[in-house]
C-alpha cells in the first residue's frame, strides 16, 4: 500500500505540468475557478436557440469552482474571434463554448490556432478528425427526432390536416426538421400536409408573423417552426386559437391553451459532461452527438388540448426511438416532386451521412426548396 | 484660431455630456456603478495591447463605410445605403476573386478591389442618378437599395455562386487562403485599417486641394449657382456618389479578403448602418473619420466586458452610441455661440 503514496518528484513535476498545458491550474486550487466562456449569436432570452444555451449555462454556473462568462448578441464575424480572445486574455478563460453554427470556419478555427492550450468545443457538427485541431470540437443533436414526435402530436390534434411550418432557410439541417415533423404527422394520418414558408433569415419576427398569419388564413390549424426565436410564431399562433409545437426551447408559457409539445435542446446534458471530464483532468471528447436516447434532445411536456390517444401514440414512437426499431426516414420515400430519394427497403439510422446533406422536402410538403 | 478651438471643444463637450448621461443611466437605471463601467470600458477598448487591437480591428470597416456618407455628403446628399454597397461590393469580391484563383496573389488581390469598387459605386450612383434625374430622395432609395443588395446577395450566396459543400451556412466558394490580405506585421489588425486610414487621406485632399472638391462644395452650398457657374451637376452627383460607393464597396472586399474568405450572411452585420453614424459624429470630415472610428471601435471591443463583468445586456453599448449620436447633433447649435468673436469688438 505505501508504494502506492510514494509518488516521485518526477512524477509531480509531469502531473503538473500536463495539468498546467490544459489550462488546468486551477483544478486543485480553489482561489482560482475554472473559467469558461459561452458566446451566443442572439440575446439569450430569445425564447429560442440562445436560451437553450443560456439555460444550461446557468446550471453550470451553480457548479462548484466554475466562474462561466457570457456574452450575447455577437456577430458571425470578425467579433466573435475577438470575443474568444477578450474572454482569454482579459477573463481567463480556458474553455470557450462558441455556440452559433456559423463560428465554427473561419472565426473558431483560426482563434483556436492561435490559442493551442485553450479548448474550443462548437455546437455544430462540423468537426472532423485530422482537418481540425485537437483542441477544437464538436457537440449536436439529432433534433428531428424529437420533431418526429411533435409531428405525430400534432396530427393527432389536426382537424383540418393541414400543418404549417415556419422555417428559416432552406438548409439541410432545417429541411431534416421540417421532413421529420411531416413523417411524424404522417404515421398517424397519410394524407396530412404541411404548409411550409422560409422567412430567408433566423431572425425576422415580422415576416415570422406574416408567414404564420398567412398559414392561419389557409385553414392551417397547427404550427410548427425553425427559427432563431419561436416566440413570434407561438404567439400569433395562440391568439388565433391554433395549436403550436415550439422549438430549441420549452415555450409552454407563450400559450398555454395552444401549446402541444417541442423539440427542446437538453445542452445542460453536454456541458456538465465536458466539464466533468475537465475537472477530472481527462480529455475533451473531440466529437460528442446524440439523440433522443443519448439525452441532448428532448420533448416538451404534453399540453392541455393533447389527447390521451395522441399521448399514447407519441410515447410508443419515442419508446420505439429509444429501443432503435423505429427509423424516421425509410424507403420508399419520394420528395414533393416526385422524386424517389429513398428506395424502397432501405432505412437510414439518424446518425445516417447522407441525411447531412438533405436537400429535398418529401411528399406531403407544400412549399419549394428554392 | 478660435475655430480650430471650438472645432475641438464642442465635440469634446458634447464627448463628456454623453459619458455623464450615459454614467447616470447605468447609476440610476441599471444600478451599475458608473465609474467601474467606464474602467472597463477602458480596458476593454486601451487598456492592453490586445485591447487596442480590438479596437483597432473593429474600427477598421467603419472607416471605408463612413466615408460613403461622408463623401456625397460634401454636395448636400445624405447617403444611409452604405450596408447594401458594403455587401454588393463582397459578393463582386468574392466572384471576382474566384474568377482569377489561380492567378498571383498581388492580382488577385487587385482584381477583387477594383470588382468590389466599380459594384459598390455603381451601386450608390444609381441612388444619385435617381435623385439628380428622377427627383427621387436620395436618403430613401440609398436604405431601399440595401434591401434589394441584401437579397441579391441572399441570392447570388444560396444560389449561382454557392459552394455547394457550405451546408448549413450557404457561402461562396473560398478565395483560397493564398489570396487573403493579411494582418499588418507585429500585429493582428488586418490591413484594412491601412487602407482606410489612406482613403480618408486621399478624400482629404481631394476635397481640400482640387478644383473637383472645391466644385463639389459649391453644389452642396447652393446648386443653383453652382449651375449658373456652369458646373455640371449630374457629373458631381454621380462622381461623390460613386466614389462613396466605392469604399464601402471596397470595405466588402476587405471583409472577404481579410476575414471570411468568402462571401455570406456574414457580410451583412451592421458596418453599413455604423458608418453612417461614424460619419455624422465626424461631421462628414475625412480626417475626423478615422479617430472616430476607432472611438467607436473601442466602444463595440469593451461591450463584450461590460456584458460579462457587470451583467449589462449587450444594448448598453447601443444606448451609449445613441447618446453619443444625440449629443454631437445637438452640439451643432454651439457652433459659433461659445464665444464672441474678438476681432470684431
Amino acid at each position: 500500500m505505501i508504494d502506492r503514496f510514494t509518488i516521485g518528484r518526477r512524477a509531480l513535476l509531469g502531473g503538473a505540468a500536463g495539468a498546467a498545458a490544459l489550462g488546468l491550474t486551477g483544478g486543485a486550487d480553489a482561489q482560482k475557478p475554472l473559467v469558461i466562456g459561452f458566446i451566443y449569436v442572439g440575446p439569450r432570452d430569445d425564447y429560442g436557440y440562445n436560451q437553450a444555451h443560456a439555460e444550461a449555462a446557468a446550471i453550470l454556473k451553480k457548479m462548484p469552482g466554475l466562474k462561466v462568462q457570457e456574452e450575447e448578441k455577437v456577430p458571425e464575424t470578425v467579433a466573435v474571434e475577438k470575443t474568444m480572445e477578450s474572454m482569454i486574455n482579459l477573463d481567463g478563460a480556458t474553455l470557450v463554448f462558441p455556440t452559433s453554427f456559423g463560428y465554427f470556419d473561419p472565426y473558431m478555427l483560426k482563434v483556436a490556432g492561435k490559442y493551442p492550450k485553450i479548448q474550443f468545443r462548437h455546437c455544430g457538427g462540423l468537426w472532423t478528425e485530422g482537418k481540425h485541431p485537437m483542441n477544437t470540437g464538436s457537440y449536436f443533436g439529432y433534433i428531428d427526432e424529437a420533431q418526429y414526435i411533435s409531428g405525430i402530436v400534432a396530427g393527432m390534434t389536426t382537424k383540418s390536416g393541414k400543418l404549417g411550418f415556419v422555417a428559416a432557410k432552406p438548409i439541410p439541417q432545417v429541411l431534416r426538421n421540417i421532413n421529420a415533423f411531416t413523417l411524424g404527422a404522417q404515421s398517424v394520418n397519410p394524407k396530412i400536409t404541411t404548409q411550409v414558408i422560409f422567412t430567408g433569415d433566423w431572425a425576422l419576427p415580422v415576416k415570422e408573423a406574416e408567414a404564420t398569419n398567412s398559414m392561419i388564413a389557409q385553414g392551417v390549424d397547427a404550427v410548427a417552426c425553425h427559427v432563431d426565436s419561436p416566440k413570434v410564431v407561438i404567439e400569433t399562433a395562440e391568439r388565433a386559437g391554433i395549436f403550436t409545437c415550439g422549438y430549441h426551447c420549452n415555450q409552454a408559457k407563450l400559450a398555454p391553451k395552444g401549446y402541444l409539445t417541442g423539440a427542446e435542446w437538453n445542452w445542460e446534458r453536454v456541458y456538465v459532461g465536458f466539464v466533468e471530464s475537465l475537472k477530472a483532468n481527462k480529455p475533451l471528447e473531440n466529437f460528442v452527438r446524440g439523440g433522443l436516447k443519448e439525452g441532448y434532445v428532448r420533448t416538451s411536456a404534453y399540453g392541455p388540448a393533447v389527447s390521451a390517444a395522441a399521448k399514447e401514440k407519441a410515447d410508443a414512437a419515442k419508446t420505439a426511438i429509444l429501443n432503435g426499431s423505429l427509423a424516421i426516414y425509410k424507403g420508399a420515400l419520394k420528395d414533393n416532386k416526385g422524386n424517389t430519394v429513398i428506395p424502397a427497403g432501405t432505412s437510414y439510422v439518424i446518425t445516417e451521412p447522407k441525411l447531412e446533406s438533405m436537400n429535398y422536402l418529401v411528399e406531403g410538403v407544400v412549399g419549394s426548396t428554392s | 484660431m478660435t475655430a480650430v478651438v471650438e472645432r475641438i471643444a464642442v465635440p469634446t463637450l458634447a464627448l463628456l455630456a454623453s459619458a455623464v448621461l450615459f454614467g447616470l443611466l447605468l447609476a440610476i437605471y441599471a444600478r451599475v456603478d458608473p465609474l467601474e463601467a467606464f474602467a472597463l470600458m477602458y480596458q476593454g477598448a486601451f487598456g492592453t495591447w490586445f485591447s487596442w487591437q480590438n479596437t483597432l480591428t473593429r474600427a477598421a470597416p467603419l472607416i471605408l463605410t463612413a466615408l460613403c456618407t461622408a463623401l456625397p455628403a460634401r454636395m448636400g446628399l445624405i447617403i444611409i445605403g452604405n450596408e447594401g454597397a458594403l455587401v454588393m461590393g463582397g459578393v463582386a469580391a468574392a466572384a471576382a476573386g474566384v474568377a482569377v484563383i489561380d492567378a498571383p496573389a498581388p492580382v488577385v488581390q487587385l482584381a477583387m478591389a477594383v470588382a468590389a469598387m466599380i459594384v459598390g459605386g455603381l451601386w450608390i450612383a444609381l441612388a444619385g442618378a435617381l435623385r439628380q434625374w428622377r427627383g427621387v430622395n436620395e436618403t430613401i432609395s440609398s436604405l431601399l437599395l440595401t434591401y434589394i443588395a441584401i437579397a441579391l446577395m441572399n441570392h447570388f450566396v444560396e444560389g449561382p455562386l454557392r459552394d455547394p459543400s457550405s451546408l448549413n451556412k450557404p457561402s461562396t466558394w473560398p478565395i483560397g487562403d493564398q489570396n487573403m490580405i493579411g494582418t499588418i506585421t507585429g500585429t493582428d489588425v488586418h490591413w484594412g485599417l491601412v487602407l482606410g486610414i489612406v482613403a480618408c487621406l486621399i478624400v482629404y485632399v481631394w476635397m481640400r486641394f482640387t478644383t473637383w472638391g472645391f466644385a463639389l462644395q459649391v453644389i452642396g452650398g447652393n446648386p443653383k449657382t453652382a449651375r449658373m457657374m456652369g458646373l455640371d451637376v449630374g457629373r458631381y452627383v454621380l462622381l461623390a456618389c460613386g466614389a462613396g460607393g466605392a469604399m464601402a464597396g471596397l470595405a466588402g472586399m476587405v471583409e472577404v479578403a481579410a476575414i471570411h474568405g468568402r462571401a455570406n450572411a456574414s457580410l451583412a452585420v451592421g458596418y453599413g448602418y455604423s458608418g453612417i453614424l461614424v460619419s455624422f459624429l465626424a461631421r462628414h470630415h475625412p480626417l475626423a473619420i478615422v479617430p472616430v472610428s476607432i472611438l467607436l471601435g473601442g466602444i463595440g471591443a469593451s461591450g463584450g466586458l461590460l456584458q460579462r463583468r457587470l451583467d449589462l445586456p449587450d444594448a448598453a453599448v447601443v444606448v451609449l452610441q445613441g447618446i453619443l449620436f444625440v449629443a454631437i447633433l445637438a452640439s451643432e447649435t454651439l457652433y459659433g455661440r461659445l464665444w464672441k468673436p474678438k476681432e470684431a469688438a
